[in-house]
């Protein structure tokens, strides 16, 4: 019996052997093309067929959406998701393309869309028919996101869009967005409302994608310019005006904070074998893997120590997602789950870093480069973990968010 | 083995957590703490062992000193998660007790399996109390490591760093024999017994060197004659209790100084407006909860998957050792002149703490410790 096993429901128990087979019939198969590391790096059409193909079994097979009500398109089950999540990442399954609609467009659909909507769009981003986006940045509202500027005009049942969207990760193959845009102009908060867009419609006719370079020459995220497209009011969620807080119920679950568990799965190679780059256990390979000033890398005491540093604070984590569900073991509610994507980005970022170390010289080679170890997977890491500690509410963010809600100090400006 | 998700963290033990913290915070606020152990500040003054001892006596019948003896020794037989639990309380108000040092001492008693122990096991439950006499005048905490040893029946040498030594009734004291290395359970008082006290920095604890000069010790005080195994074996829970006091006052260290962000104003505003404090608060809470899960973690591992305990242990010790050097840093700094002084009660706490940090090995001896346990030891 694995660890989580133990602590099943009578239903997660069934669950789990369900997906435990199931997964153990069903592979992915071998990508034909080097996969990114994560989804918000997929560049090319070909890594994205493979990926979404495999959400699609998935999902047919009832490993994602396992939570959300049958009539949404989802499995009608309860805390399944976590048991789903766990069995993927266990059988070393490839990652699910379609994250920003997993993991924020379908709890935001799920809280405050009607019936008919998230009934209509739900199974389709769960099978991956639908890719979506998510608009909420703009060119002069990045931190500070209740000052988005796009604004939509409303006439008759119809709505007008006009406005410039920046860094939407996926939108250059999205179907749909999520879009948080400006309905009055005269209150900064209240002024505000939230949409869903099939933006593939209406490219070329009010929509345009240019895509934006990251810092590792990968492409993933585009800036969005919307020319009075017309949309219509179905596509509202909640009231006029009700933007910001229907945006909150996107960002806790963008945080990894929200009610819904996001469907996961494992790494980006899908091989399974390996540990996935990023994950602190690894660098105790990779150190046994390399050599300093002539001597094994894992005999270097500072990198040793360096290393359990990134172990011990990787684990800590670990083990808060676990004591954040032990009521009496908390000290705020919300403590723990405010603090895990905070958390989570600066250990990938840190443990690369650290990988750096251990690779000396050999950190120089590239992805593009056959010699570079583990393929020079860690150095990507590194500049990749950056996209993570500024996206979602960067760093700095999450610390006034975490000193003001949970603590109670002043806000600052 | 396997883990309980809820760390075996139970009804049972939030109710014994919630009445101990109930009973500490109206019996011992920190004001009254002060009065009791700060009430000299002259560094050249004798060393003091100052503590409550009718609260104490409260305790023993509250019955915490049971909680992990067996039942069948006459103690509650509880989880080392419960026992854990209460620690952070104690820490939270920096309690001055015996009630760490005789918890290690059962800790270790525990694992000697002999009547001997048992017998003495007993005799805590019933409220006696003891501390161990283990470690050499180097400070090295390796288990097979003493200044003390056995000839002709009587115990010759030194043991250091017994913590609370001058609270206690009884010393489990290690020795080297002719075989290899013994326990010894011997009273205070005892022929030849000298206690010498340190003078020691942090004001909520005691500690002392003890001197033992032809000590005779009889059949019935031996307690196990495989004492570095049993100390080992001991090892993770004490150092887990540590981290677990460590936790309890990190988070004092962290309320009382976002308490002061709020009050004191500069510039026109709340000083916690500041990022500059209020971001490394931030960072503190979050070094508290990874501490503090990797406690619970370890503890629930002690108990329920013993392969994990020593790994975990280090983790956790390594974690809040961490924590407590910079708890005690921006909790005295970030209070500004009044920080520095003896008025304000932080230094109690951050005087405890670094106690706390070295016992039985800072974070660095840990994660060198850790290493060996997850990468092999390093090539010679
Ligand atoms: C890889 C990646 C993918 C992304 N994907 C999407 C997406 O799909 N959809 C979407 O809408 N957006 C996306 N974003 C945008 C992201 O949400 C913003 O970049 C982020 O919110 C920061 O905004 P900004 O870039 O304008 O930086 P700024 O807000 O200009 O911040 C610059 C720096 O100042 C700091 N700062 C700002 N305000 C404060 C303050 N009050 N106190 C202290 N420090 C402060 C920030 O922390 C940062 O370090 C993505 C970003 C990245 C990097």
């Amino acid at each position: 019996m694995s660890p989580q096993a133990k602590k099943d429901t009578s239903e997660q128990a069934e669950f789990r052997r369900y997906c435990r087979n199931w997964l153990s019939q069903h592979d992915a198969g071998s990508p034909t093309v080097r996969l990114p590391q994560s989804a918000i790096e997929i560049m090319h059409g070909e890594q994205l067929d493979y990926l979404r193909k495999w959400q699609g079994e998935a999902y047919a097979a009832g490993l994602i959406g396992c939570d959300y009500p049958v009539a949404e398109g989802g499995g009608g089950r309860k805390n399944c998701q976590l048991v789903a999540n766990q069995e993927m990442a266990r059988a070393g399954k490839p990652f699910l393309p379609n994250i920003l609609g997993l993991g924020m467009a379908a709890p935001t659909l799920h809280f405050h869309a009607q019936s008919a909507l998230k009934e209509r769009l739900l199974p389709g981003l769960f099978s991956c028919e639908d890719i979506w986006c998510q608009g909420f940045s703009e060119p002069g509202a990045g931190s500070d996101l209740a000052n988005v500027q796009t604004f939509a005009e409303r006439r008759g049942d119809k709505w007008v869009i006009n406005g410039h969207k920046v860094w939407t990760s996926l939108a250059h193959f999205a179907d749909w967005m999520i879009l948080l845009l400006r309905t009055d102009k005269s209150s900064k908060y209240d002024g505000l409302s939230y949409f869903v867009v099939p933006i593939k419609a209406a490219l070329g006719e009010g929509v345009t994608v240019r895509p934006l370079i990251k810092i590792t020459g990968e492409t993933g995220f585009n800036e969005v310019f919307f020319d009075n497209l017309e949309i219509s009011d179905d596509y509202r969620l909640d009231e006029v005006g009700k933007g910001w807080q229907v945006a909150q119920t996107t960002l806790l679950h963008e945080r990894g904070a929200g009610p819904m568990v996001t469907p996961s799965s494992g790494r980006g190679s899908g091989s399974g074998k390996t540990r996935a780059v990023g994950d602190a256990y690894g660098l105790i390979d990779l150190a046994k893997h390399s050599s300093r000033d002539g001597q094994s890398a894992a005999d270097d005491p500072l990198l040793r120590d360096e290393i359990m540093k990134m172990i011990i604070r990787q684990e800590g984590s670990k083990q808060g997602a676990r004591r954040a569900k032990v009521e009496g073991l908390c000290e705020h509610p919300m403590r723990i789950p405010l603090q895990a994507k905070l958390v989570m980005s600066e250990i990938r970022q840190d443990s690369a870093a650290v990988a750096i170390d251990i690779l000396g010289a050999h950190s120089s080679l590239s992805i593009g480069d056959d010699n570079a170890p583990a393929g020079g997977e860690w150095p990507l890491a590194y500049m990749n973990s950056y996209g993570i500690t500024i996206a979602a509410g960067a760093s700095e963010i999450q610390r006034n968010i975490l000193g003001e809600r949970v603590l109670g100090m002043a806000k600052s400006k | 083995m396997t883990q309980a998700n809820n760390f075996a963290f139970g009804e049972d033990e939030k109710m014994l957590r919630d009445t101990a913290r109930k009973f500490l915070q109206d019996n011992l606020p920190t004001d009254k703490l002060h009065q009791l152990v700060a009430s000299d500040p002259d560094p050249y003054r004798e060393s003091l062992c100052l503590w409550d001892q009718d609260l104490w006596r409260q305790i023993v019948e509250l019955g915490w000193t049971t909680v992990i003896v067996p039942e069948a020794d006459g103690g509650m037989g509880m989880s080392l998660v419960a026992l854990c639990a209460l620690m952070e309380e104690t820490g939270r108000v920096a309690l001055p007790s015996p009630f760490m040092a005789t918890a290690n001492a059962s800790l270790v008693l525990r694992e000697c399996q002999t009547s001997s122990a048992s017998h003495l096991l007993g005799a805590i439950a019933a409220g006696r109390t003891a501390t161990l006499a283990n470690t050499p005048q180097n400070g090295s905490w390796r288990s097979g490591d003493c200044d003390v040893e056995l000839v002709d029946g009587v115990l010759r040498g030194a043991a250091y760093f017994a913590q609370d030594a001058r609270k206690v009734e009884t010393l489990i004291v290690q020795a080297n024999t002719a075989e290899g290395s013994a326990l010894y359970a011997v009273p205070v008082g005892s022929a030849g017994l000298d206690i010498v006290a340190d003078a020691i920095i942090d004001l909520t604890r005691d500690q002392a060197h003890i001197h033992f000069n032809n000590v005779p010790v009889g059949a019935a005080q031996l307690l196990c004659t495989e004492a570095s195994r049993v100390l080992e074996r001991a090892e993770p829970a004490i150092l887990t209790l540590l981290a677990a006091d460590m936790c309890g006052a990190g988070e004092w260290q962290l309320q009382t100084t976002v308490e002061y962000m709020k009050v004191r104003e500069q510039f026109g505003h709340p000083l916690g407006y500041f990022q500059a404090l209020k971001h490394p608060l931030v960072n503190l809470m979050i070094m508290i909860d990874q501490a503090k899960s990797l406690v619970y973690n370890a503890a629930s591992a002690i108990d329920s998957e013993p392969e994990n305990a020593a790994k975990f242990a280090r983790m956790a010790k390594a974690s809040a050792s961490e924590m407590a050097a910079f708890a005690s840093s921006r909790s005295i700094q970030f209070h500004g002149g009044i920080g520095f002084t003896w008025e304000c009660f932080v230094h109690l706490y951050s005087k405890r703490q670094k106690h706390n940090q070295v016992m039985y090995g800072d974070a660095k001896y840990q994660r060198r410790k850790l290493a060996d346990l997850l990468m092999g030891p390093i090539a010679a």
